[in-house]
C-alpha cells in the first residue's frame, strides 16, 4: 500500500500546489478514501501544511476520510428526494445500522453517505447500495433491505 | 495624493492607495468590521463593513474596496444598518447564548455588534451546533461552538506567524475552524503563541485555565503559595484596570498579590538576571571553543516548540538554559524552600505571565524533577487581573510593597526581557563584562530597539567581532535560519521571540480589539532602564548572594542540575 501511495505522489511535481486536487483524486480512486498518512504525505510533497490540505479536501463532497464498508450505502438528500421524505429515510438507515452519515461500521461491513441528487428524481426517494439503486423506498422497507445485505456476509 | 470624497453628506480627504475603510477610519468615521485584520490583505468574507455607494447597486464592503475620487458614501443609512443587523442576527442564530458564563463576557465583539446594532429579539432560529471543546492543548482551549467563522485566527496563524495550524474544515453550515483532521490541538503544529486568541472576537479561543486548583492552594493552610511575575506584568496590568497603558505598577502589583493570599511574591526579573548571567557564560564558552554557533536563545517556549518540530537538527545550537520562569521556579524548590524550612512538596508555585506558551512550558516533562515541578500553575495577565477583580481589590487604593527576599533585587537588564531585543542588550552587557572584565559604557543599542521584525547588530567586544540577530514574530525566523543554513557566519547569537514586539505583545496580554498598547509597554521598560541605577544582570545584589551562598558560579554543578534543560525532536502534524 505504501509503495502505491508513493507511486501516485511521485507522478506529480514536488512543490506544485496546483496538483493538490488531482493528486487527492488519484489517491481516492486508488484507495477509496483519503487517510491521514495520505494527507500528510501530500502536504509534504507539495509543500502545503496538512491543515490546509485537510481543510481544502473537506470542502469538496467527493472526498472521503474513512474507508468505505463492504457495502457502501448512499442515501440521496437532493431536493426531489427531500420532498419525498429522504431525511426520515436517512435517519432510519442510521438507526438500523447504528451509524451516522459519513461513518463506517467497526466491523467494516457498512458505510453510509448522504449525497446530493443522484439523477433518479422520478423515483424519489432513492438510495443506492454498491451501485444498485433502490427506488421509491418507504421507511418500512429499510430494515428489510439492510438485513438482506447483512445476511449475505 | 489626496482627493475628496463625500461621506454622509460631508466632504473628506482620502489617499490614493487607501481602502474605503482606511479613508473612513482616518476621518474618524467608524464602520464595524469582523473578518478584517489591520495590515493584512482584506478577505471581504463577513460583509459586516458594508456601506452604500451612490451609483452602485449592491452594498460594498469597505474593508476591501479601494477608495475612488468623488465617491459618495453612506456609512449608516437605514439600508446599511439593516444589512449589518441581519448579518449579526444570523451569526447569533446558532450561537450558544451562554454569554453570562463566557470567558469574553463584556469583551466580546459579537456582543458589542448585537448591542450597537440594537438587536433585541431573536428573529432567526438556527440549529445550535453541538461541537465539543478541545482541551487537548496545555495552553489553548478551543470552543468551536462559539466560533463565528470570521477566519481571523487562521489568518494570523498563517500569514503572520506562518505556522498554519488552523484552517476552515468542511463547508456550508458544517464549516468549522480546526487543526488538521480536526484532531486535538496538542497533535497539531500549534506552538502555543496565543496570537490567535488575541484576535478571536468571541470566546472560541482562550487560554487554558484551572481556577479551582489555584483557589484550593490559596485556601489550604498546609500549602504555601508562591507567585512570580514576569518583567512584562508590571507595565501591563494597569490597562486592565482602566489606567494609562504602560504605567508601571510594580509595587502595587506585589501588594495586591499578597492581598490575594499569596505567601511569597517574587519578581521573574530576578530569574531573568540569573538566566542572562548563565546564558552569557554558556555563550562565552561556546565562543571560546568556537563550537555550536550561532547560539539561539531559549526563553520563549513557543520558539522552543517550533525548533523541536521544525528544526531538530538545530536543537544543539539552542542555549540549554531554562527560561527565567523555570529557573526561578527551580530555585524556589531547591534553594528557597530549604532556606525557609519548608519542603518543596508544600509549596504551590505559581507564575503570572503575558504568555500562554508558558503554560505548556511548565508542563514539559523536562521541567519536573523527582516529582516536583518547577512551576505548578501559570496565569496569564488577563487571568491575574480577573483574580484581582474577583477579590474586590481596588488597585488604586493599594500602597506599593517590595517583592520578597531572597530574590528581591533585580536589574533593568532583566526587566528588558519583556521587549524584543531586550534580551540581547542585556546579554551584551554581561558578555562585555565576562570578556573584558569591565562594564560597557555603550548601554543603549538603538539598532535593537526598533519595531522591526528582524534586527541585527555588530560589535567588537575584546578580541571578538560579534554579530547579534533578533527576531520577533515567529514568522520572521525562517528566512534567517535559511540564510544561516546557506552559510552565513557573521551571526553568533540569535534572540527569538514568537510574538511580535516580544513578550509585551504576548498571547496572554489584555485583549483590546481596537487599541494596540504594545509600544507604550515597551517604552515604559526602556524608561526604567534609563532611570534606575542597576542596569547589569550580573550586578544584581540578590543574585550575587545566591551565587555566593548556593550556586557558587555560573555553569557550576548546581547550576547545571537546576537551571539547564534538554530538548527533544517532536512529531506533529505539520
Ligand atoms: S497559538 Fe499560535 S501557533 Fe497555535 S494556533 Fe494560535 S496562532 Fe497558531
Ligand atoms: S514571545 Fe514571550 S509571550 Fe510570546 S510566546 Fe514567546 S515567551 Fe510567550
Ligand atoms: S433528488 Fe434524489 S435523485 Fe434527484
Ligand atoms: S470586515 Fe469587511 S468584509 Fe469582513
Amino acid at each position: 500500500m505504501q509503495a502505491s501511495l508513493d507511486e501516485i505522489i511521485s507522478r506529480y511535481k514536488a512543490g506544485s500546489r496546483e496538483s493538490l486536487l488531482p493528486l487527492l483524486q488519484d489517491i481516492q480512486i486508488e484507495f477509496g478514501y483519503l487517510n491521514e498518512e495520505a494527507i500528510l504525505r501530500v502536504g509534504q510533497h507539495i509543500k502545503l501544511p496538512s491543515s490546509k490540505v485537510y481543510g481544502i479536501a473537506t470542502f469538496y463532497d467527493q472526498f472521503r476520510f474513512v474507508q468505505k464498508g463492504k457495502f457502501h450505502i448512499k442515501v440521496c438528500r437532493g431536493t426531489s428526494c427531500h420532498m419525498h421524505g429522504s431525511l426520515s429515510i436517512l435517519r432510519e438507515v442510521e438507526r438500523v445500522l447504528n451509524l451516522k452519515e459519513g461513518q463506517t461500521s467497526r466491523d467494516g461491513r457498512f458505510s453510509l453517505e448522504a449525497v446530493s441528487c443522484m439523477g433518479a428524481c422520478g423515483s424519489a426517494p432513492v438510495m443506492n447500495v454498491n451501485g444498485e439503486f433502490k427506488t421509491a423506498i418507504a421507511i418500512q422497507d429499510i430494515a428489510q433491505i439492510i438485513n438482506f445485505y447483512r445476511s449475505t456476509i | 495624493m489626496l482627493f475628496d470624497i463625500e461621506v454622509n453628506g460631508k466632504t473628506i480627504k482620502a489617499r490614493r492607495e487607501d481602502t474605503l475603510l482606511m479613508a473612513l477610519e482616518r476621518n474618524g468615521i467608524k464602520v464595524p468590521t469582523l473578518c478584517h485584520i489591520k495590515d493584512l490583505l482584506p478577505s471581504g468574507a463577513c460583509r459586516m463593513c458594508v456601506v452604500e455607494v451612490e451609483g452602485r447597486q449592491g452594498l460594498i464592503p469597505a474593508c476591501s474596496h479601494p477608495v475612488e475620487e468623488w465617491m459618495k458614501v453612506r456609512t449608516h443609512s437605514p439600508r446599511v444598518i439593516k444589512a449589518r443587523k441581519t448579518n449579526t442576527e444570523l451569526l447569533l442564530s446558532n450561537h450558544p447564548d451562554d454569554c453570562l458564563y463566557c470567558e469574553r463576557n463584556g469583551n466580546c465583539e459579537l456582543q458589542k455588534l448585537a448591542e450597537d446594532l440594537n438587536v433585541r429579539e431573536r428573529r432567526f432560529y438556527g440549529k445550535k451546533n453541538k461541537y465539543k471543546t478541545d482541551p487537548s492543548s496545555a495552553s489553548l482551549l478551543r470552543d468551536p461552538a462559539k466560533c463565528i467563522l470570521c477566519g481571523r485566527c487562521i489568518r494570523v496563524c498563517e500569514e503572520i506567524q506562518k505556522i498554519t495550524a488552523l484552517e476552515f474544515i468542511g463547508r456550508g453550515n458544517k464549516t468549522q475552524v480546526g487543526p488538521a483532521f480536526n484532531k486535538g490541538m496538542n497533535l497539531s503544529s500549534c506552538i502555543n503563541c496565543g496570537q490567535c486568541v488575541m484576535v478571536c472576537p468571541t470566546g472560541a479561543l482562550a487560554e487554558k485555565q484551572y481556577p479551582a486548583l489555584l483557589q484550593d492552594a490559596l485556601h489550604n493552610p498546609e500549602v504555601k503559595t508562591v507567585i512570580q511575575c514576569s518583567p512584562t506584568l508590571s507595565v501591563t496590568l494597569a490597562e486592565e484596570f482602566g489606567l494609562r497603558a504602560g504605567k508601571d505598577i510594580e509595587g502595587v502589583m506585589y501588594a495586591a498579590l499578597r492581598k490575594l493570599g499569596f505567601d511569597y511574591v517574587f519578581d521573574t526579573s530576578f530569574g531573568a538576571d540569573l538566566m542572562i548571567t548563565e546564558q552569557a557564560t554558556e555563550f562565552y564558552s561556546r565562543l571560546k571553543f568556537g563550537k555550536l554557533l550561532p547560539m539561539f536563545s531559549s526563553c520563549c517556549p513557543a520558539w522552543i516548540k517550533y525548533a523541536e518540530q521544525t528544526h531538530p537538527d538545530l536543537l544543539e545550537n539552542v542555549s540549554a538554559c531554562k527560561s527565567p520562569q523555570q529557573m526561578l521556579g527551580a530555585l524556589v524548590s531547591n534553594h528557597f524552600a530549604p532556606l525557609a524550612g519548608m519542603s518543596a512538596d508544600d509549596i504551590y508555585s505559581v507564575s503570572a505571565m503575558p504568555c500562554i506558551a508558558k503554560k505548556f512550558e511548565s508542563q514539559r516533562e523536562q521541567m519536573t524533577h523527582k516529582g516536583i515541578t518547577d512551576v505548578d500553575l501559570v496565569l496569564t495577565t488577563r487571568e491575574l487581573a480577573r483574580l484581582i477583580r474577583l477579590n474586590g481589590i481596588d488597585i488604586e487604593q493599594v500602597e506599593p510593597e517590595l517583592s520578597d527576599q531572597p530574590y528581591q533585587s533585580r536589574s533593568t537588564a532583566g526587566k528588558m526581557l519583556a521587549v524584543s531585543g531586550g534580551l540581547t542588550e542585556a546579554m551584551i552587557r554581561t558578555l562585555h563584562f565576562l570578556i573584558t572584565g569591565k562594564e560597557t559604557t555603550q548601554l543603549k543599542i538603538q539598532e535593537l530597539r526598533s519595531g522591526k521584525g528582524r534586527k541585527e547588530y555588530f560589535v567588537k567586544i575584546g578580541e571578538y567581532k560579534l554579530g547579534f540577530a533578533v527576531v520577533n514574530g515567529i514568522g520572521n525566523v525562517e528566512p534567517l535560519i535559511s540564510e544561516i543554513q546557506k552559510g552565513r557566519t557573521d551571526i553568533h547569537y540569535i534572540e527569538v521571540m514568537a510574538c511580535e514586539g516580544g513578550c509585551v505583545g504576548g498571547g496572554g496580554q489584555p485583549i483590546h480589539p481596537e487599541k494596540n498598547n504594545i509600544k507604550a509597554r515597551a517604552k515604559s521598560i526602556y524608561e526604567l532602564d534609563e532611570k534606575e541605577s542597576n542596569r547589569f544582570a550580573h550586578q544584581n545584589a540578590s543574585l550575587q548572594s545566591v551565587y555566593n551562598s548556593f550556586l557558587k558560579e555560573p555553569g557550576s554543578e548546581l547550576s547545571l542540575m537546576h537551571l539547564y534543560t534538554t530538548y527533544e525532536e517532536r512529531e506533529v502534524m505539520k
